[in-house]
């Protein structure tokens, strides 16, 4: 319990909890908190000229182009981005770390191939391929998360490689293969317990990554289809908008700021706690 | 008071009482700047087909046939005269003495031979060539069996002949497409494909410069044929520029014309902005955009469901989405269309027989479908508006928001993309002509694989009907044959394959230095989106 | 040094061969056919079939790639299929444009993030050291689209400090490379502060205190060239960060590079330009790590070429 305390003793790492478990309750409470459908296109919501409402009356955050209720679609792009981002998430830790074990446990040839696919993947500019993967695909939520793991898995696949081979050299797993026990045993009983924190660490950072990835390829268009509302897709189709209804801008991209921002200060209060030697970049 | 200050106050009188100058008649000189959002793809005219660079090729090249500024109504260009055969199989044209190109040689028949030639090679790649599919000869040189249009006939070097395999009463429209523009042979060998980017014709202007991704300067062409013309020395196209830059530069005075328009944003300001009223020029496009209904995909083989469709969606609501930048349309073809009929009625807006003619068809709980439409602004917004109002009497459409490439190849498979918002995509006139709405999207040889007849639409008869009324080919018979195309879409709706929403209403604003002799050539329906030939500026020197 | 150059130059070689296979592959299964894009709304079944065999397109996929890939040996990079140009000469005539933003948004992370990090560690643990690293968190956490659209507005729109987007003036500069910069600009503000702590504890510099030197000339002279230096050596990294960003930088405010190009291509599966550029971005990625892996050994010799 004592990394919980240290945890919670940061004041940023508290906030940013704080903020996470309010956009999550948020979500989750969606139908409850929501003032108005979030697709509902109400006639009031635009004026007779088709402009639409500035905040405050009965569209406490004014209305978008179509004249449905901002806040509600806000509230209902919390659960878009936050299942996107932590699936995307899950998936591409998981995926990095599949393939960053079994690289560094294994070494040899596996080990190197691995390691070198790792490196054509870095060297792909990651939004270029998330676009061009997004067009190939039929485009749904869940393939908008999949092409997001598809181009953030790497980060996580090198680090993950880099621990365990340095796991794997040290003396007590030299000792366990002198005495004969199996290789799967090794790798389940001391080398994957020491990368429990590491994928924590990523585990939570990530999202921010993820997060901020889903909302620039709905600002481009190609993330989730409409009418599902994504803080990302709502500046896409209000973006023209800006300079006569900035608050349709504003709020979203607060909303995928203070997200994002909460999630980095987690993640990098975790790391400062479970594994004070790491520091610098991810 | 000394003589000074009674001059002064006198001018100051004068300009209080708001005289207008004297209005001068066009003056020769001046410069202009343009702008628009995406870059110029080619001045090839062969290859040329987009928004920005069709009205720069039209200054850049003459052809045999243009129209009148601001109309819709041809009008000879290279063409001094021409006849046509009683059967309408032949025309004979005779063109101008002492036309030059910009390279100092003069242009003859051998040169609009070689340009018609060009045009259809199958190597050129043009997308324009199948326009001239009336041409004697075509199929066997699309097929590469034959190397030139045996249709085409040098009679000498200012007279052409051109025999039609069929008579077609749009040719001279054709002949006054951006394809059949005239062009040098020898420059096209020198540049080879890169001619268009060193353009050189025999239009009102002549390309100076051009820094790829970010200008373009058109100059005057001293040598132009016909006299007078163009006023403008200089034109200058700066690419790039998103429309409300555009705009805001336009207020500051850096910019004449923003190309793209009024963006939406400011739409609404700018119409009630006193200053910038008389500046807007509105016009009318001959475009209509529509939704597709497929009818390869059930339930839209009942024409019930289809009628269904068309009475459910709210096309006011839809205009008002877009700041009533449209006029609601109730049929195929656009105002201002020969053949489109101002009396005819429609489907009108009525959920409850909507509904009831669903149940007729069995479908009285509903169903579900998807709606395609292209990811660009404001087409997904509206696909959502058309969407909600097909929820309310119970199918359910889904939305599919791609690219724009992807789209279309989906529209033409038989089995996928069952509606579809046209917006962005389609369809605007090639030329004024009423068979350009109906052969590419809805006759019966587009309903193919890769076909832009989404609505995979085909019925015979009409394709008859159609023919018939192209082989009209007589200008003086131009009503009957308007008549007769408008009962083919009257017939068209009554089977209902599209649910036509609205006609797009152009606005355009210039800076106060610029005019023309007519409002209309800043919103030319034909030299899309501004006659650059007649523009003039009023401070020129 | 020599057998360590040819090893990295084949495997930049096999990465490059590697992306312009899997590019190939996906916009291969693309939907869109090129073939009508070319041919246009009004083609007729068989000049579409003769333009698609022109280019080639009614080959197996391995034929096409190989005579891409043959192409590409000679320096031929195709030909747009929406602007008929050849993609070499597109991308050669926007590259200046995305050079220019690239060095504007290095200038801006290495000012702001160093200037922040050094304040920031010289203040240690007060306030004003907490506030400085929430902004750098900030600036990691902004998405860029937000913020060159905030920027444009409140310091273009509104104050017209700054025109509202395009190219051509050092003020026109400004804006963009802040946009595309901000995001490093956070990396570095942390990355400055804990590596000049670092530095500011190491027994030299006590020594150099004892001996009686100024606080100021033990820190500029010993201590920041110090604690500059693994910096400076993860520059090249950034490289891949802004091979995405410019996408949408450029886009936001009109920069007429290779962002914008890609941008305009991906809307009209212009596969020839994407093929172009996907392939000088990793071009660009990879020459970036290398220099960042050949200067950090020779900035401190601890770290061994890998």
């Amino acid at each position: 319990m004592r990394p919980v305390r240290e945890l919670l003793r940061r004041k940023l790492a508290l906030l940013g909890l704080v903020v996470v478990v309010l956009t999550v309750g948020v979500a989750l409470a969606a139908p409850l908190a929501a003032p108005h459908d979030p697709a509902e296109q109400l006639f009031d919501g635009l004026t007779l000229e088709g402009a639409p409402l500035p905040p405050g009356g009965s569209y406490w955050l004014g209305t978008d182009l179509l004249g449905r209720d901002l806040l509600s679609r806000l509230i209902y792009g919390a659960r878009t981005s936050l299942l996107i981002g932590i699936a995307a998430n899950g998936l591409a830790v998981a995926i990095g770390a599949a393939i960053g074990v079994i690289a560094g446990y294994a070494g040899g040839w596996l080990g190197s191939a691995l390691m070198r696919f790792t490196d054509l993947m870095m060297a792909f500019p990651a939004l270029l391929l998330a676009i061009v993967l997004a067009a190939v695909f039929s485009p749904s939520l869940w393939v908008v998360a999949l092409v997001i793991a598809m181009v953030s898995w790497v980060q996580v696949a090198r680090v993950v490689y880099a621990e365990t081979q340095a796991l794997a050299r040290r003396e007590f797993v030299e000792a366990e293969r002198a005495l004969g026990a199996g290789r799967l045993r090794i790798l389940w009983h001391h080398i994957l317990p020491h990368l429990v924190s590491t994928l924590l660490v990523w585990g939570t950072l990530g999202i921010s990554t993820t997060v901020l990835l889903e909302a620039t390829l709905s600002f481009l268009g190609i993330g989730v289809q409409p009418p599902t509302p994504s803080w990302g897709n709502i500046i896409f189709e209000n973006q023209t908008y800006f300079g006569s209804a900035p608050w349709l801008v504003f709020f979203p991209g607060a909303a995928i700021l203070a997200l994002a921002l909460a999630f980095n200060l987690l993640g990098d209060a975790l790391r400062d706690v479970l594994d004070p030697m790491q520091r610098g970049r991810h | 008071m000394n003589l000074l200050r009674r001059g002064l106050l006198a001018g100051a009188a004068l300009l209080a009482l708001g005289l207008p100058p004297a209005v001068a008649a066009p003056r020769q000189g001046g410069a202009m700047t343009v702008t628009y959002k995406d870059d110029v793809a080619t001045l090839d005219p062969a290859i040329g087909y987009d928004w920005q660079n069709w009205s720069m090729i039209k200054s850049l090249f003459s052809r045999l046939m243009d129209y009148e500024p601001g109309t819709a109504t041809l009008a000879k260009d290279l063409a001094d005269s021409f006849e046509i055969s009683p059967d309408g199989r032949t025309y004979a044209f005779k063109i101008h003495r002492g036309v030059k190109f910009t390279n100092g040689r003069e242009v003859t028949a051998e040169d609009v031979s070689y340009s018609l030639n060009r045009a259809v090679d199958p190597k050129t790649q043009s997308p324009g060539a199948s326009f001239f599919h009336a041409v004697k000869g075509y199929d066997e040189v699309a097929a590469g069996k034959a190397t030139s249009l045996s249709g085409v006939i040098v009679v000498d070097p200012y007279t052409i002949r051109i025999e039609l395999s069929q008579p077609d009463a749009t040719f001279l429209h054709v002949l006054g497409l951006n394809f059949a523009s005239v062009v040098p042979k020898e420059e096209v060998a020198k540049y080879g494909a890169d001619f268009g980017k060193h353009p050189v014709g025999s239009g009102a202007f002549r390309l100076a410069e051009w820094s790829l991704g970010q200008r373009l300067v058109l100059e005057r062409n001293k040598d132009y044929f016909k006299p007078g013309l163009p006023y403008l020395d200089k034109i200058t196209f700066e690419v790039g520029q998103e429309p409300l830059v555009a705009l805001l530069r336009l207020q500051r005075g850096e910019v004449d014309i923003p190309g793209d328009g009024i963006p939406p944003a400011k739409f609404l300001d700018v119409m009630k902005d006193p200053q910038y009223k008389s500046l807007i020029v509105q016009g009318h496009q001959l475009q209509t955009g529509y939704v597709t209904i497929k009818n390869t995909i059930k339930p839209f083989d009942d024409v019930r469901v289809r009628r269904a469709v068309n009475m459910a969606i709210n096309k006011e609501r839809i205009v008002r989405i877009i700041n009533g930048r449209a006029a609601i349309a109730n049929q195929v073809l656009p105002p201002g269309m020969p053949g489109y009929d101002a009396s005819y009625k429609g489907y009108p807006y009525d959920t409850a027989q909507a509904k009831a003619l669903l149940k007729e068809a069995g479908l009285a709980g509903g169903f579900s479908t998807e709606l395609y439409v292209n990811n660009t602004d404001p087409n997904p917004r509206i696909a959502q508006a058309i969407q909600q109002d097909l929820a309310a009497v119970g199918i359910k459409a889904s939305i599919k928001s791609l690219d724009q490439a992807n789209v279309i190849a989906a529209g033409g498979e038989p089995d996928q993309a069952p509606l579809i918002w046209s917006g962005g995509m389609a369809w605007s006139a090639d030329f004024p002509d009423p068979s350009d709405f109906y052969g590419p999207i809805l006759g019966c040889a587009s309903a193919t694989k890769g076909g832009w007849n989404w609505a995979y639409y085909c019925n015979k008869d009409l394709d008859g009907a159609a023919t018939e009324a192209d082989a009209i080919a007589d200008p003086a018979k131009a009503d009957e044959r308007a008549k007769k195309w408008g009962g083919i879409f009257t017939r068209i709706m009554e089977d209902a394959p599209w649910v036509p929403i609205f006609n797009e209403t152009r606005y355009t604003i210039h800076s106060a230095r610029i005019a023309g002799p007519d409002d209309a050539v800043f919103v030319d329906p034909v030299h899309t989106p501004i006659n650059f030939d007649v523009v003039y500026a009023k401070d020129a020197q | 040094m020599a057998s360590y150059l040819a090893r990295r130059l084949l495997q930049s070689v096999l990465i490059l061969v590697g992306i312009s296979l899997i590019t190939f592959a996906l916009l291969y299964l693309l939907p869109a056919d090129p073939a009508r894009q070319i041919a246009g709304r009004s083609a007729s079944a068989d000049v579409v079939a003769s333009i698609r065999h022109q280019l080639g397109l009614d080959q197996p996929f391995y034929l096409q790639y190989l005579h891409y890939a043959g192409r590409l040996l000679t320096g031929d990079l195709g030909r747009s299929y929406v602007q008929r140009t050849d993609v070499a000469s597109l991308i050669v005539a926007r590259l200046p444009p995305t050079l220019l933003l690239m060095v504007g948004a290095i200038t801006t992370e290495l000012v702001l993030g160093l200037g922040m990090g050094i304040a920031a560690a010289l203040n240690r643990n007060t306030s004003f050291d907490r506030a400085l690293m929430v902004l750098s968190f900030v600036g990691v956490s902004a998405p860029q689209f937000v913020l060159g659209i905030l920027l444009l507005y409140v310091f273009a729109v509104r104050l017209g400090w700054f025109p509202i987007g395009g190219y051509g003036s050092p003020q026109h500069l400004v804006l963009p490379a802040l946009t595309l910069g901000i995001l490093g600009a956070g990396w570095y503000a942390r990355m400055m502060r804990s590596s000049l702590l670092d530095v500011l504890q190491q027994d030299y510099l006590r020594t150099a205190h004892a001996k009686g030197l100024g606080g100021a000339v033990v820190l500029l002279r010993h201590a920041l060239p110090n604690a500059i230096l693994p910096i400076i050596a993860m520059i090249g990294l950034d490289i891949g960060t802004f091979m995405s960003g410019i996408v949408v930088v450029e886009s936001v405010y009109g920069w007429p590079g290779i962002g914008q190009l890609t941008w305009q291509a991906i809307q009209r599966v212009d596969i020839p330009i994407i093929m172009g550029v996907t392939l000088i971005s990793a071009c660009a990625i990879v020459l970036g790590n290398f220099l960042a892996d050949l200067i950090a050994p020779a900035i401190d010799p601890r770290i061994k070429l890998r």
